[in-house]
């Protein structure tokens, strides 16, 4: 295995992803798909902090990262894939027809979005987006963290 | 005399909470911090908490960890503003330090803050 887990979270790099999901998976790479932070060298010093040194961070653009995919999954490493927003896996999935599952780990309240679990806020349309990205057989489930169980789709959209 | 600095601590769940409680238990000072919890916060919904905490007043922002959606969020905050200054590692002895030195520039109060919280992490003898 080699991206062991493709999360969908608006805090991006934080203790959940790093801790939670990094130490039972091993990871020992963090892929950041945004193109803000891809063109922002600070931002990318920011979240390089919160990462120990034994995990490489590499800050990739939504383009960058649908030509690349290809070999972070043949990297021998655990790795995480992160994005920040639906769009940008959804993009990711229909540009690489690699991404067969994602995690919703955390999308939080914003106007226009209603309260789906705890961690996740969604709009109807981003709702439906996900929908059709289990259409196209992706597996859609929601978990904050390792230890709590999948939420599927249906109970959250 | 200018105003005296704001400090605003910024942690995960309820740690900021439970901070502000210890340094007014010890201090009596309940004017000086005030307590955000990223809890349900995208960095826009948090960056409308931190913004409302400063209120517009010099401030040093007392963030939990050295990496995470905490101090993304306060650091860009501070970015923007000449007067808001930031220190990762919050814990209370900076705290009990930072009640008390509240005159100084907000860059000066958090090196004072980091050096402060820094020389409380001993290992004593058993």
């Amino acid at each position: 295995m080699s991206i062991a887990l493709y999360r969908i979270d608006d805090r991006l790099i934080h203790g959940q992803v790093v801790v939670g999901w990094g130490k039972p998976l091993n990871a020992r790479f963090i892929v950041l798909v945004d193109d803000t932070v891809r063109a922002s060298p600070w931002e990318q010093d920011l979240y390089r902090m919160g990462v120990p040194p034994e995990i490489e961070v590499v800050f990739a653009s939504t383009a960058e990262a649908a030509a690349r995919l290809a070999e972070w999954e043949r990297d021998p490493r655990v790795g995480i894939l992160l994005a920040g927003d639906i769009d940008t896996l959804a993009a990711l999935s229909t540009n690489s027809h690699r991404v067969q599952r994602i995690n919703v780990g955390g999308l939080h309240h914003r106007p226009g979005r209603s309260e789906r679990l705890r961690y996740v806020y969604l709009s109807d349309a981003e709702a439906a987006q996900l929908k059709a990205l289990a259409a196209q057989g992706v597996a859609v489930t929601a978990q904050d963290v390792p230890t709590a169980a999948p939420v599927p789709l249906q109970e959250f959209t | 005399m200018s105003e005296p600095l704001r400090g605003v601590i910024v942690t995960h769940a309820a740690v900021a909470q439970a901070l502000l409680a210890a340094v007014t238990a010890i201090t009596g000072v309940s004017d000086a911090l005030v307590p955000v919890s990223n809890d349900g916060c995208d960095s826009g919904a948090l960056t409308e908490r931190l913004t409302r905490a400063i209120g517009g007043r010099p401030a040093v922002l007392f963030v939990d960890l050295p990496g995470g959606s905490c101090l993304t969020t306060s650091v860009r905050l501070a970015k923007g503003a000449n007067d808001v200054a930031v220190v990762t590692g919050v814990n209370l002895a900076m705290l009990l330090d930072f009640v008390f030195h509240r005159d100084l520039a907000p860059a000066d109060a958090a090196r004072r803050a980091a050096d402060a919280g820094s020389k409380a992490i001993r290992t004593p003898a058993a």
